[in-house]
């Protein structure tokens, strides 16, 4: 973007009064800039909170497996030595334990009701193991845990947090992808209206260039409409959006999984960048058009 | 200063409605162009001013051959010609004063509201300063035209059928400013198909008169 394009925008209230009033034109420019701004908040929250939901999983679940074993009463003491002796052994492990009654009552409280008697119930014995670095290799691990301790079954989450974090990473290339085509639709609309705002005023910009005018006096004249009303309807469109946001309905609680369509943090930051990015669209949609129809001009 | 060379010219692809036409503006010069109704002057007054090319032959602007001028140097070049067009082509939307002020306006040069007022009480507009271009009267039109042409202080007026729709006392007031700025040392060409006219110019300044006819310039004697 050259500086002197954005120094038109400032300069030259007088000249505004040359390009007659585009009414209609204008009004759908507003009215698209706006609706399509509402819209780019909308896909920017998606992919931001898709984003932060494909990270939270992969970070949360990746760091963390669990062993379980169901083994005979008599025989648990025993496996569950055996595998704290693999695991102590197994590189890419920085932690394990065995959870303790009090905490597996507490994971099957939401199921059985609180006071279970952890101790008359067949439970399996659960180890949560904490990977560092890389992590660990499971196949070698289920291997040597079948070897030592057959009743231990390795969880280690891949299984079903890889499709999740596929469909995370989908759907942020969805609201990606929603931007993109935003962007296409706002500089597509906005070259049609100001197209038709210049073959509008055909009659006034043959007289302008009778007169002297330059194009760039012409073209800058239709810019700053059009850049004005673009940029005031994204700020009206951006500001819904953010405002229907921040309405929605939350579910998220700490410990939950499910991200709310909502921004967070630095988040709350980009819709901010919506109107100046339709501005500059519309400026060069603008730029565009006028080119097009000044080149046929004497 | 304006220089037709062998100039011809046809709309689209049709006949030639002027051919071999040869014409010199001399700095300070007043030419009237004559011939009927359709005989093509409005054709030749944009040649002159660039709002059409020729379709043979040359036209040079203050020495430079039209094509080689760029569309920055075509608008410079509208602001050194002044130019009375047939429908004035005035904007709607603006008053009689912005529209007066436009070439100045729109060049981006600073518009003195003293100039303007004596411009505007040379061709007796001062009390239509602020009225639309839509609620003057022919006359009236015409010398805002006039007054917009010399907004800028050009070197060159070209007034097409200045005269136009206006009565004969109008006619012969248009006539003295334009006259009057001959005097002033602008080089003048009055298109118009009324005789009387020229004929009532003869008294008060020195003519050449152009008459096209059969798509040929020539020069009118003493027939007139
Ligand atoms: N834009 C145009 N396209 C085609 N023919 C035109 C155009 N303008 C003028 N003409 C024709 O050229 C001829 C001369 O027109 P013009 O120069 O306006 O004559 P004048 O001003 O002497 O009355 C007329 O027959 C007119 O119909
Ligand atoms: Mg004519």
């Amino acid at each position: 973007m050259k500086l002197s394009n954005l120094l038109v925008l400032a300069t030259d209230r007088q000249a505004d009064r040359i390009v007659p009033p585009t009414g209609y034109t204008v009004r759908l420019t507003l009215f698209t800039a706006a609706s399509l701004a509402f819209l780019a908040v909308f896909a920017l929250a998606l992919s931001l909170a898709t984003s932060r939901v494909a990270t939270q999983w992969s970070d949360a679940l990746a760091r963390s497996s669990t062993i379980r074993i169901s083994a005979p009463q008599d025989q648990m003491a025993a496996q569950v030595a055996a595998v704290e002796s693999i695991l102590q052994t197994t590189p890419g492990i920085s932690e394990f334990r065995v959870l303790s009654n009090e905490e597996q009552a507490a994971l099957l409280e939401p199921w059985l009701g609180a006071g279970i008697p952890i101790d008359a119930l067949p439970v399996p014995a659960l180890i949560e193991v904490i990977e560092a670095g890389d992590g660990f290799a499971a196949e070698g691990l289920r291997l040597r845990l079948e070897a030592e301790a057959p009743d231990a079954v390795l969880d280690d989450h891949t299984r079903w947090r890889q499709p999740l974090v596929e469909a995370a990473g989908g759907l942020r290339l969805l609201g990606l992808l929603s931007l993109l085509l935003i962007g296409c639709a706002t500089a597509a609309m906005i070259t049609l209206a100001a197209q038709a705002a210049l073959a509008a005023n055909k009659q006034v910009i043959e007289v302008l260039r009778l007169v002297g005018a330059r194009d760039s006096y012409i073209a800058g004249a239709f810019m700053r409409r059009f850049t004005n009303r673009a940029a005031l309807g994204a700020t009206v469109g951006a500001a819904a959006g953010v405002i229907a946001i921040t309405l929605l309905p939350g579910t998220r609680t700490s410990e939950s999984f499910l991200t709310d369509l909502s921004f967070e943090g630095l988040g709350w930051i980009t819709p901010i960048f919506v109107p100046p990015v339709v501005a500059v669209l519309a400026l060069l949609a603008t730029r565009h058009a006028a080119a097009r129809v000044l080149k046929g001009l004497p | 200063m304006i220089e037709l060379d062998n100039v011809a010219y046809s709309y689209g692809n049709g006949p030639a409605l002027l051919s071999d036409v040869s014409l010199k503006l001399a700095p300070g010069s007043f030419h009237f162009l004559t011939g009927p109704s359709g005989a093509g002057k409005t054709t030749l007054l944009k040649l002159c001013y660039k709002d059409l090319q020729p379709t043979l032959g040359h036209v040079r602007f203050f020495g430079v051959d039209g094509p080689e001028l760029s569309r920055d140097a075509v608008a410079s070049l509208r602001l050194k010609i002044g130019v009375v067009h047939q429908d004035c082509q005035f904007l709607d939307h603006l008053s009689v004063a912005e529209n007066i002020a436009l070439p100045l306006t729109v060049s981006g040069r600073p518009i003195s509201a003293s100039d303007l007022d004596d411009l505007l009480g040379w061709v007796g507009l001062s009390d239509q300063a602020m009225q639309y271009p839509q609620e003057l009267s022919g006359g009236e039109r015409q010398r805002a035209a006039l007054a917009r042409a010399v907004m800028t202080a050009p070197d060159i007026i070209l007034a097409d059928e200045p005269t136009g729709n206006v009565d004969w006392d109008m006619s012969l007031r248009l006539l003295s400013l334009l006259v009057e700025l001959n005097k002033m040392g602008k080089t003048v060409l009055i298109a118009t198909h009324d005789l009387s006219l020229i004929r009532a110019s003869k008294s008060q300044v020195s003519t050449r008169v152009l008459r096209i006819t059969g798509g040929r310039l020539t020069l009118a004697g003493a027939d007139l």
